[in-house]
């Protein structure tokens, strides 16, 4: 069967600042609706490219401060729970972390305007990604597999992460390009990952688990 | 001298060669720092490294340094204080005069060059050379912004919105400013003797020349010795530990005869350790790196109690090293400790000590907290990481998307 051979890529990160700072839950909700998207991605992903070495760690940057800073748990826990593997555009994802802060903001018993402590302020950031070429290019299954073992997991990470929400392309590169090798079940397989559960290396040593010998 | 590839095995071949296809895309580029001095404090210390691996990368790197007389560092020196929130007084004059200064070193300059790096204030003047020039600027801030007297910030704001991009070492410091900014934090070089790995022998040789007792814990403070690093607190603190476990405690630093407060500060320390023969009190000449790795090496928890901090990168020398580290969470200092997971962040005195305790029954625990810490600064605050920023830094001055594909 013919198909086009993967490319594995890589991608390295420059982190902006906006200039914004939250103290409050409705400052942090005001600014979630105003900042742009590459923003509202940096904060769901940052603590997956700090600590993909050791631990998954789910919580957003968001639902970290509100819980840790505001001391507002319950809001907290509302911010971590969001599936973001629901989500294939980074607007819809910014809709849903403000259908839960407003909503929190007028349902609360309890008064919610409460500051964080000085010098604590959430800092609103962005990154701006570098995708670059690792030279590596598999043609048939068999070599993707064999080059998945080495790569580096920064293109893990690219293709996975990266490509279905950042670049909006629906799903992840991997389990687009086994789809167009004729590779259905496994391709779906992957789609079917919740890659915010895991490890990098955890996520490479599950992925090589699914995808096929040839 | 290290060069780029003697890395290798400290941060994995793949971010090497990262680096050489970065160095490859920006290599058309040239590229410019200028500063104000060209031998000690830590922004020459990083030039130093940073400018010959640009080079070594294939990107043509130039390094110049401004000349000022006696008159303009007085006066850079009273914005440094006035940045860091001391209360400062400019005259008009003084003012004129840093203007005037920087305008007679930029005509003595070239800056045709495709990226200029400014840093810290003292030549921040520059910048009105560009108006001439058709290449980008960037102003590299490597002090404490966080809360900047008024009148140095207004002065400061009129220069750095003429630059292309302002460079900041944490969120903290980030202001609404007209201009972009980034966030570049600093490094440390796991190649320098501060850094690198140390015999065994070695570090018992430095314990052994201190009479300190490798045998029993070891608490290590490194810092001046300065108000700001709270030596008197790390020593009230030990002394709560003392009552439960025999332990050592251990403040070293150096830097401090020519300044009359860090005199005082280092007679107030030297009283509150009295009649405590396991308080050591070290006061270090400025060429004792590789004394300094091997106290950090042999103990057992590394302290920064600091009351305010710039960047605290002492800290990541400490977790470079493995070690579990409690530190005060000011400054830099929570990027580079996250609670209990790479390291200990506390707020008191009490607080501390609970920590120490903590750490020196439960080694499992602490042996945790120092792993996660040195893979943290293995990713984030190496020196590789710094040139890889600045290169990207570069490029993305030249593109305006927020996703590039080079």
């Amino acid at each position: 069967m013919e198909f086009t051979p993967f490319e594995f890529k890589s991608r390295l990160i420059l982190t902006e600042m906006l200039g914004k700072r939250a103290a409050t839950l409705p400052e942090l909700t005001d600014e979630i609706r105003t900042v742009p998207l590459s923003s509202i991605y940096h904060h769901t992903h940052r603590f997956l490219q700090q600590h993909h070495f050791l631990s998954p760690e789910p919580p957003n940057d968001f639902a970290y401060w509100v819980t840790n800073m505001l001391n507002e748990e319950v809001a907290g826990e509302m911010l971590a729970s969001i599936d973001i593997m629901q989500f294939v555009r980074l607007s819809d994802l910014r809709m849903r972390f403000l259908e839960l802060l407003e909503g929190y903001l007028k349902g609360a018993k309890h008064k919610v305007g409460g500051r964080c402590p000085e010098g604590e302020e959430f800092h609103f950031m962005s990154s701006r990604i570098f995708v670059v070429s690792t030279g590596r290019v598999a043609g048939t299954v068999e070599e993707f597999k064999e080059i998945l073992k080495t790569i580096s997991i920064h293109a893990i990470y690219f293709h996975m992460f990266e490509a279905k929400l950042r670049l909006e392309k629906g799903d992840n590169d991997f389990s687009i390009w086994l789809r167009s090798a004729g590779k259905e079940k496994e391709a779906e397989q992957i789609s079917r990952l919740d890659p915010y559960t895991f490890t990098l290396e955890g996520l490479r040593e599950r992925l090589l688990k699914i995808v096929p010998n040839s | 001298m290290a060069q780029v590839k003697d890395y290798t095995e400290i941060v994995s071949k793949s971010v090497i060669d990262e680096l050489f296809a970065i160095g490859e895309k920006a290599g058309s580029m040239k590229i410019q720092h200028v500063n104000s001095t060209a031998v000690g404090g830590g922004v020459a210390e990083i030039l130093t490294r940073l400018v010959p691996m640009m080079n070594e990368l294939g990107v043509q790197t130039r390094w110049d340094v401004i000349k000022g007389g006696e008159k303009f560092f007085s006066i850079t020196k009273k914005v440094h204080n006035a940045l860091h929130g001391v209360a400062e007084t400019f005259t008009d004059d003084e003012w004129a005069h840093f203007v005037e200064v920087d305008r007679e070193n930029a005509r003595a300059m070239n800056f045709e060059n495709d990226v200029v790096f400014i840093h810290d204030p003292q030549p921040i003047g520059l910048v009105e050379e560009r108006t001439h020039l058709d290449n980008k600027w960037v102003w590299r801030c490597h002090i404490d912004f966080s809360e900047p007297r008024e009148n140095v910030w207004l002065f400061l704001k009129d220069f750095i919105e003429r630059f292309d991009g302002a460079v900041f070492s944490a969120p903290a410091f980030s202001r609404p400013l007209s201009t972009r900014q980034f966030l570049i934090a600093p490094s440390i070089d796991p190649l320098s003797d501060k850094n690198r790995d140390l015999e065994e022998e070695y570090v018992q040789s430095v314990f052994n020349r201190f009479k300190i007792d490798l045998k029993r814990p070891i608490i290590t403070q490194i810092s001046r010795f300065d108000y700001l690093k709270d030596p008197v607190g790390v020593i009230k603190a030990y002394k709560l530990v003392k009552r439960y476990i025999d332990c050592q405690l251990v403040l070293a630093g150096g830097g401090a005869t020519d300044d009359p407060e860090g005199e005082k500060v280092l007679a107030e320390v030297k009283e509150a350790a009295e009649g405590d023969k396991d308080i050591f009190v070290l006061l270090l000449p400025p060429s004792s790196d590789l004394e300094i790795n091997a106290l950090q090496k042999g103990s057992t928890v590394v302290l920064q109690k600091s009351l305010r901090e710039g960047f605290g990168l002492t800290v990541a020398e400490a977790l470079w090293k493995g070690k579990p580290v409690i530190a005060s969470a000011v400054g830099g200092i929570p990027l580079q400790i996250k609670h209990k997971y790479s390291g200990i962040l506390t707020h008191s005195i009490e607080g501390t000590a609970y920590w120490m305790k903590q750490l020196i029954n439960e080694p499992v625990f602490a042996r945790e907290l120092g792993r996660n810490g040195k893979e943290h600064v293995r990713q984030s605050f190496l020196i590789t990481r710094h040139l890889r920023d600045y290169l990207l830094l570069s490029l993305s001055l030249y593109h305006d998307k927020d996703i590039v594909y080079l």
